[in-house]
């Protein structure tokens, strides 16, 4: 019958007390990772050791002594090392995912508002469309555009000839290649001009309109701005770009730009299936504004573009962009099968070529995850950042 | 306060017919809506049977009835949310046909509030009044966030002026939901249940905007169960059930007599 | 009569109805199959140029398909002569004999014939094991998940390895091909993903920080690397990290990889689910008296699985699609088998390699297009619930 209240907590046996069980639990746990990766570290390291095989990364200034066949910098077989093939393959990876992305949001945008539209017959071709490509692996999506239609193609006898000077066969799209000549320069110079214009226009645009009210032609002016006047440099100038057609010959054909097979079907292949998703996505992100808005908008007088603009688009971005960048995200994750069809990307010569060739299996898959890995978390952190300045303010 | 069976007349105001006076703008007619022999139906059902009804400028009506009576649809259709299929719907002399000319000028003159609000959230509370003002009536930034100010002050909220409409409470909302109404300055405010949706202790303060505004001399169409509401400021009631209007009458005679069988069991079961 | 009625009440300040009006028909241009038309294809210019187009891409595309498939199909032969233009003097659709023929290689990959039996037994277990889970007025389901997820793999296991001891010859993973080892990748991956996966989140969200260190890292690792990299990893480093004697089996190191991989997704999923579960749920629980595990397992867990079914079942469809990625570390699943018979030279034709492709993707399909619609009626199903 104590009355004395403020001493200490009823005395509980040690191993029952939740503080000292989850500080036993945490160290319990650290040993045992730190036990596995000891002996993953130790069983390595002694089957390294007996087959030959170097650690470190002195393999990078290696000469890599094997062919790419799409460079987007200069690379030899002779001369290159195995450091200059991972930026190679970095480049092409960068290249394919980038188009492909904007492929695949063009695309996705347009099939995911097609499904809402009140046409019958686009929204029920926009389902199929999705249900069809999303429930079909990918890897036999491009097993099937590079197998089955690409390589199916003609020989280089027999090329396709298409108008406008580029050729088609079984070994890629021959197109002709552009010469920038001398002025060229000046057409760059105007795009830029115009581009800074346009927005300097923009801004002028938004101020008189706050003064006013009345509203300036903006998207005529930037039209006019940022495709007229370069074409208007272009042509006074004296067209200064030649192109260089590629000549077909018996066996091979010479000159243009070659665009392979298996990067058109990669880029094909993960744009379509890609554009599925993204369908998805933007589907659920209209979806998501109520009807409530677009009402109060044309309640209010307003059309239904501006009503668009201003108050159903913001809204669904909030839904959409998250979504959204996972996707880009799975798109430049799933770029990597390009190693089944042989299109040179980072994982085909890095991890392919380049880990058979010297067996450093460790270093080349760490750093190959290394890269993916930075490419996830930087997108994450800009998203995440996205995500705060948009949210909407509540209680 | 007018209340009285003879608003059919005119109101007895001189405003000015633009500008943030306080005062409604006068109708280009004496009728502000007429309806004719209206049917409107969904794909097979037929939700609007025969709807005839004339609203005179600074009339109140009060619309009631049980749910799924159509109340909410006929109102939508004066400002053209939703399409009839056959009859006139003709507002303040122009006829809602599908002519898009007509139908923008139709929502520039008729304000709609809504039973759940439809504030813009990603928009602040001066920003959602003065949107239509500047993309619609194309008005100077600054002389449209005035506007906005007298019309929030009027409905006494001046205080949450760069709030968000997420940080309002419903009552909070529905008051600048029937401010950003107001801003385009309308000839008719159309009300669908706007307090359906309120708990009820901010039903009040709702009620009571609404009130003045009646009281200024707006054209109201309100469709409610609020009945205390109508005995106050309709100048008329109208019942509606299974799409067609059943009875109207003033509210004095409506609450007290009604004549058809089922205003009665509909007045019995709302008037405990 | 009734109609004008209506007009006296235009003018008249008192209105009672005197006659109730039934509902007529909606007028003719608004019904019926013109009235659809009207609505939903031709509603205006755009959408008439619209439905123009598509209706004129549908006409040439569905009639190819069909011809491809069916019309324009060989459905008896031998070899090649029978789908090859110049023999059969008419267009060639798909190779459908090359089908019949290369069908047990595509079910069976090189299991030994006598034994295949064995892979029989499997099949019809697991189609036993998916009923009982999916179909949710079965009896006793709770029996059901420990057969899926404890019976099914080890007596799988043992019936599809062998065991010398009783009498089953042992029959290496190698000889493993085609259906048989998508089902089993498939299935071994969603039998570990599940658990493992609401392992990680729980220690996700665990107070204990190196408890959520760990769990997190591991978490975002996976889910930022792409999945051949992972399997990469499994199929070739697995081998330098464990002792010499251990000479894993290359199907285990590709299960193991996507084992891993399937848990990484998984553990988001359950988490948003636990994230779902009000507080109050947890402070009942442990006003009860309830400990960790126990209010886990018989008051959140329960909630929040049901509530994140339907992504559950979107990861499975992910999954079934990601078996076809151990095709690169030289497994033999469906589509590697099909790529392998595809460019017999018994075999070759044009239409060949377009038929292989056109029975792989029916069969994907099929499954996951069948997981998907189960996926939404349980959508719908927990929406319902959810209403009053």
């Amino acid at each position: 019958m104590s009355t004395d209240l403020t001493t200490g907590s009823a005395r509980v046996a040690f191993y029952n007390d939740p503080k000292v069980r989850s500080i036993v639990y945490q160290v319990a746990l650290c040993v045992a990772i730190a036990l596995v990766v000891y002996g993953a570290t130790t069983n390595a390291i002694d089957h390294l050791r007996r087959a030959h095989i170097t650690s470190g990364f002195g393999f990078w200034d290696d000469p890599a002594g094997f062919d790419i066949s799409q460079t987007l910098i200069s690379y030899s077989s002779a001369a290159s090392t195995y450091g200059r093939a991972f930026w190679v393959g970095l480049l092409n990876t960068l290249l394919v995912a980038g188009l492909g992305i904007v492929f695949a949001t063009i695309l996705g945008f347009t099939i995911g508002i097609s499904r809402l539209s009140s046409n019958w017959l686009l929204a029920k071709f926009a389902t199929g469309y999705v249900e069809t490509i999303r429930n079909i692996p990918l890897l036999l999506q491009l097993l099937f555009w590079y197998n089955a239609v690409l390589k199916a193609l003609p020989d280089t006898r027999d090329s396709i000839a298409i108008p406008g000077g580029a050729y088609l066969n079984n070994r890629g799209l021959f197109l002709p290649s552009p010469n920038f000549l001398d002025g060229f320069g000046a057409v760059l110079l105007a795009l830029i001009l115009g581009l800074i214009v346009a927005v300097v226009f923009h801004l002028w645009a938004s101020k008189r309109q706050e003064r006013t009210g009345e509203r300036a032609p903006v998207l005529w002016v930037t039209l006019a701005l940022v495709l007229g006047l370069p074409v208007l440099v272009f042509a006074l100038r004296g067209f200064p770009l030649s192109f260089d057609y590629p000549q077909a010959g018996r066996f091979n054909i010479a000159g243009g730009v070659e665009v392979l097979p298996e990067f058109a079907a990669l880029l094909f292949g993960l744009s379509i299936y890609t554009a599925a998703f993204i369908a998805e996505v933007v589907r659920a992100g209209i979806l998501a504004v109520s009807r409530g808005q677009t009402e109060a908008a044309y309640s209010l007088g307003l059309k239904p573009g501006p009503t668009l603009r201003l108050i159903i688009v913001p809204q669904a971005m909030r839904v959409v962009v998250p979504p959204l960048t996972s996707q880009y995200l799975n798109l430049v994750k799933n770029s990597t099968l390009a190693v089944a069809i042989g299109y040179p990307d980072l994982v085909q010569v890095f991890t392919g070529t380049v880990l058979n060739q010297t067996g450093q299996a460790v270093e080349v898959v760490a750093v190959t995850m290394l890269v993916y890995l930075t490419i996830s978390l930087v997108t994450s952190l800009a998203m995440n950042i996205y995500n705060r300045s948009v949210a909407l303010v509540e209680r | 306060m007018a209340t009285n069976a003879e608003s059919m007349t005119m109101p007895e105001t001189t405003a000015a017919t633009t500008g943030p006076t306080g005062k409604p703008r006068r109708l280009a007619t004496d009728v502000a809506v007429e309806i004719v022999g209206m049917n409107k139906w969904y794909g097979d059902f037929h939700v609007l049977r025969d709807i005839n009804l004339r609203v005179m400028g600074g009339e109140r009506i009060v619309i009631c009835g049980p749910s799924g009576s159509g109340k909410s649809t006929m109102i939508r259709c004066i400002n053209r949310l939703e399409e009839h299929q056959s009859g006139r719907v003709v507002v303040d002399g122009l006829e809602l046909t599908n002519d898009l000319k007509k139908i923008d000028e139709v929502r520039r003159e008729v304000g709609m509030v809504f039973q759940h609000f439809n504030l813009f959230p990603h928009l602040t509370v001066m920003e959602n009044c003065t949107l239509a003002l500047i993309w619609v009536r194309k008005t100077p930034k600054k002389e449209a966030e005035e506007v906005a100010l007298h019309y929030l002050k009027r409905v006494k909220i001046p205080e949450q002026a760069n709030k968000f409409p997420g940080q309002l409470s419903g009552g909070q909302q529905q008051r600048v939901a029937i401010a950003r109404a107001l801003c385009m300055n309308p000839k008719i405010m159309l009300f669908d249940e706007p307090t359906s949706a309120l708990d009820p202790e901010m039903v009040k303060e709702v009620l009571d905007t609404m009130v003045q505004l009646a009281e200024d001399g707006m054209t109201m169409l309100v469709v409610t169960h609020e009945m205390g509401f109508a005995r106050q400021v309709a100048s008329r009631v109208v019942f509606m059930d299974e799409g067609q209007i059943v009875e109207a009458n003033v509210p004095s005679e409506f609450f007290a007599h009604p004549q058809h069988e089922r205003t009665k069991l509909f007045l019995s079961q709302i008037l405990r | 009569m009734t109609q004008s009625e209506g007009e006296l009440a235009v003018t008249e300040l008192t209105f009672v109805r005197r006659y109730h009006l039934q509902p007529l028909a909606p007028p003719a241009r608004m019904t019926g199959a013109l009235g659809w038309l009207r609505e939903n294809l031709l509603s205006t210019p755009f959408n008439i140029a619209l439905t123009v187009i598509i209706a004129l891409l549908l006409a040439w595309a569905i009639p190819e398909l069909v011809k491809f498939l069916v019309v324009d199909a060989v459905w008896h032969g031998t070899d090649r002569e029978a789908c090859l233009e110049a023999t059969q003097h008419r267009e060639i659709g798909a190779c459908w004999p090359f089908v019949w023929e290369r069908l047990p290689y595509f079910i069976y990959g090189s299991y030994p014939i006598p034994q295949r039996w064995r892979v029989d037994v499997f099949f019809a277990m697991l189609a036993i094991g998916i009923f009982w889970l999916l179909w949710l007025n079965a009896p006793r389901r709770d029996l059901g998940v420990i057969y899926s997820f404890v019976v099914l793999p080890i007596v799988s296991l043992i019936l599809l390895h062998g065991f010398a001891a009783i009498g089953l010859p042992v029959v290496d993973t190698v000889l493993w091909g085609g259906v048989l080892v998508t089902l089993v990748v498939a299935s071994v991956g969603i039998v570990v993903s599940l658990p493992l996966g609401i392992l990680l989140a729980l220690g996700r969200r665990s107070p204990m920080p190196v408890v959520r260190l760990a769990s997190t890292i591991f978490i975002e690792f996976v889910r930022g690397v792409p999945l051949i990299t992972v399997l990469f990893m499994a199929s070739v480093m697995l081998p330098l990290f464990v002792s010499e004697e251990l000479e894993p089996d290359k199907l285990l190191r590709a299960l193991i990889g996507i084992a891993l991989f399937a848990s990484a997704y998984m553990a988001e999923v359950v988490r948003a689910g636990l994230q779902a579960i009000p507080k109050g749920q947890f402070e009942g629980a442990m006003a009860v008296g309830l400990r960790y595990w126990q209010m886990m397992q018989l008051i959140i867990l329960p909630q929040a699985l049901k509530i994140t079914i339907p992504n559950i079942v979107n990861t499975y469809i992910g999954l079934f699609k990601d078996t076809t990625l151990v095709f690169i570390v030289g497994i033999f699943d469906l589509l590697r088998t099909i790529e392998v018979a595809r460019i017999d030279p018994k075999w070759a034709t044009p239409v060949t390699s377009t038929t292989g492709y056109a029975v792989a993707a029916i069969f994907y399909w099929i499954f996951c297009y069948g997981m998907s619609r189960y996926a939404r009626a349980m959508e719908m199903r927990l929406a319902s619930g959810d209403k009053r």
